[in-house]
């Protein structure tokens, strides 16, 4: 079974790649996570341009979008990514762990590799029913409160982080934190897996009073369903989520499509790139770019993962691992 | 025969034995604690238990349904004996969306059962509703042909000897039946326990109450713990095998006595 399944694969798959080959110069296959199916398929466009436009070659980028975690076991388990652009810096450490990529790759791109940032904030029905203003809000009795499951989806554990992040500040401990996260999840009437599904929950099925959502999918929600049903509450403190791009070394090397990987993802720090990650409403890290837009983005206090948590590695073992915190809420 | 065997092999029997293998690398201790977790009883446990009740339900409706289509002529007729069908047909994950968006508190059917205090979608009742669904099919197509072939002569030779129409299904419909049924239900019960794309909409997956086995091996795989995974989906692939050999026996013995009588 092991040997004839890559072999049936590897012949469907020479035989797409083949075919693929005449219509462009380069293929480039980009890992992604939920979220981010609108963004890329402006920045895809865009990049094809200009990468050909330099050099005169012809680029093709095909997108893979899936929970952040899956996609990235789906890399180690050998889907020929040439970048993974996942929601979370640990996502893409499974992957460096296992070889396929330099353990330092966020090092190798600017601002911790993250070209684009978000937070998380609070999407609620119109005329905000519940008066939910900030995080406590969300425990009030009677409010239900959608966030998909931190287990399978990156976005959740941005959102758990978040919340845990504020009440640790506001009540002093950790401990209490813990509590106020309990109380939360008790709150929380289904768990999606994705943070897509979340979304769907919340806003076709009329599921729960809150969503809690990365501001660039709630402004999606805005725009796809209409101002007049839904408004965005930005808490006046949350995280800084930074979603992380990097080159699959083992692939990329492989596949001989490195310069064009690299070029791909430098793309994401031109004037043009950060633009596109504007107007697709994720915060852009350019300074300029992002004066430009600042008053489409709520004025939020921003907290980072290093300085509450010490950094991911340390996040997920004490939070989202086997016994962590998420896992005592639910007694496993 | 050759090929037969080699094809199966291939197919069904070489995977199995790599999970097989895959859950040999635990020790009988690490498998008993993965095992006796409450997270993990209680996701096989709502596996288990809704799948059973769903296949119960779709035992007696999906004989009901076949009862309508065999032994009576109406209009529409071919066109409900076609709509049985189409569980088979659409894939599994269309089929949770459409449950789910009818379901839910805002939906055709959730609107009515919600103003009745009644919450299907994103409960282990909306679990069992995909359930249902999902598993009607077997029971009708297997008990269709046998009742198609059940003459009703017999049952007016019964009823000319006296027996009420009572009588005659209890001693005469049902001991033919019987072997098909069973049949019916075993499919229906283990395509239920294995069902992912249509439940997982619907479930609300909350961890300990409408969490299905499937979901927690998903899981499971997505927090790298292999074994676990493995361990979970050995003891489904166990459970059911022997309810399905079970049922194989029953059934054997069912149609044993047949000529008997």
């Amino acid at each position: 079974m092991r040997r004839i399944v890559p072999l049936a694969a590897g012949l469907i798959a020479t035989g797409f790649l083949a075919s693929a080959a005449l219509a462009a110069d380069i293929n480039l296959l980009n890992v992604s996570y939920d979220p981010t199916r609108e963004l890329y398929a402006e920045f895809n466009k865009a990049f094809a341009n200009a990468y050909q436009k330099e050099t005169g070659k012809s680029v093709e980028i095909k997108q893979s979008h899936g929970g952040s975690g899956s996609q990235a076991r789906s890399v180690i388990d050998g889907l020929q990514a040439d970048v993974a652009t996942l929601a979370l810096a640990y996502d893409i450490d499974a992957i460096a762990n296992k070889g396929l990529t330099a353990t330092d790759w966020q090092k190798r791109l600017p601002q911790n590799a993250s070209p684009y940032t978000s937070t998380i904030v609070f999407l609620v029905r119109k005329g905000n029913p519940k008066a939910i203003k900030d995080w406590d809000d969300l425990i009030k009795p009677g409010v239900a409160v959608i966030t998909p499951n931190p287990k399978t989806s990156g976005g959740a554990r941005w959102n758990y982080l978040a919340a845990w992040g504020f009440a640790q500040k506001k009540y002093g401990s950790a401990d209490k934190a813990k509590d106020f996260i309990g109380k939360l999840y008790q709150q929380v009437p289904v768990l999606d897996t994705g943070a897509r599904g979340a979304t769907v929950t919340f806003v076709e099925r009329g599921v729960g009073d809150v969503l809690l959502a990365w501001e660039n999918e709630a402004f999606l929600a805005l725009k796809e369903f209409g101002r007049e049903k839904f408004e965005i509450v930005a808490p006046p403190e949350s995280i800084l989520a930074e979603p992380p791009v990097a080159i699959v070394d083992k692939v990329a090397d492989k596949k001989g499509t490195r310069n064009a990987a690299d070029a791909y993802l430098q793309y994401w720090y031109t004037k043009e790139g950060q633009e596109i990650a504007a107007h697709n409403f994720y915060r852009p890290r350019d300074s300029e770019i992002a004066k430009k837009h600042e008053n489409a983005f709520a004025k939020v206090q921003l907290f980072t993962i290093d300085d509450v948590f010490g950094g991911w590695t340390k996040a997920q073992k004490e939070h989202f691992a086997d016994g962590g915190t998420f896992d005592q809420i639910y007694k496993n | 025969m050759g090929l037969t065997l080699s094809w199966l092999s291939v197919i069904i029997l070489i995977p199995l034995a790599g999970l097989f293998l895959k859950s040999l690398e635990l020790s009988p201790e690490q498998f008993w604690t993965i095992l006796s977790g409450r997270r993990t009883l209680n996701a096989l446990r709502v596996s288990f238990g809704l799948a059973f009740a769903a296949a119960c339900v779709n035992l007696v409706m999906g004989s009901i349904i076949v009862w309508a289509l065999v032994r009576y002529r109406f209009p529409g007729r071919r066109l409900f004996d076609a709509i049985v069908d189409v569980p088979f047909a659409l894939p599994t994950a269309v089929a949770g969306v459409a449950l789910t968006a009818l379901f839910a508190e805002k939906g055709w059917l959730g609107a009515p059962l919600a103003a009745l205090g009644i919450k299907v979608a994103f409960t282990p009742a909306g679990i069992f509703v995909a359930m249902i669904f999902i598993g009607i099919p077997f029971v009708v197509r297997t008990v269709q042909p046998v009742l198609q072939d059940l003459d009703p002569e017999i049952e007016e030779a019964a009823g000319s000897l006296g027996a009420s129409r009572w009588q005659t299904v209890i001693r005469v419909i049902l001991p033919s039946l019987a072997p098909a049924l069973l049949t019916g239900f075993a499919l229906a019960f283990a395509r239920a326990v294995g069902e992912y794309g249509s439940v997982i909409f619907i479930a609300g997956n909350l961890p300990n109450v409408s969490e299905i086995a499937p979901l927690l091996i998903v899981i499971r795989l997505s927090e790298f713990r292999y074994a676990d995974a493995t361990a979970i989906a050995m003891v489904m692939l166990v459970v059911s095998f022997v309810i399905i050999f079970a049922v194989n026996r029953l059934q054997r013995w069912a149609q044993s006595r047949i000529p008997a009588r």
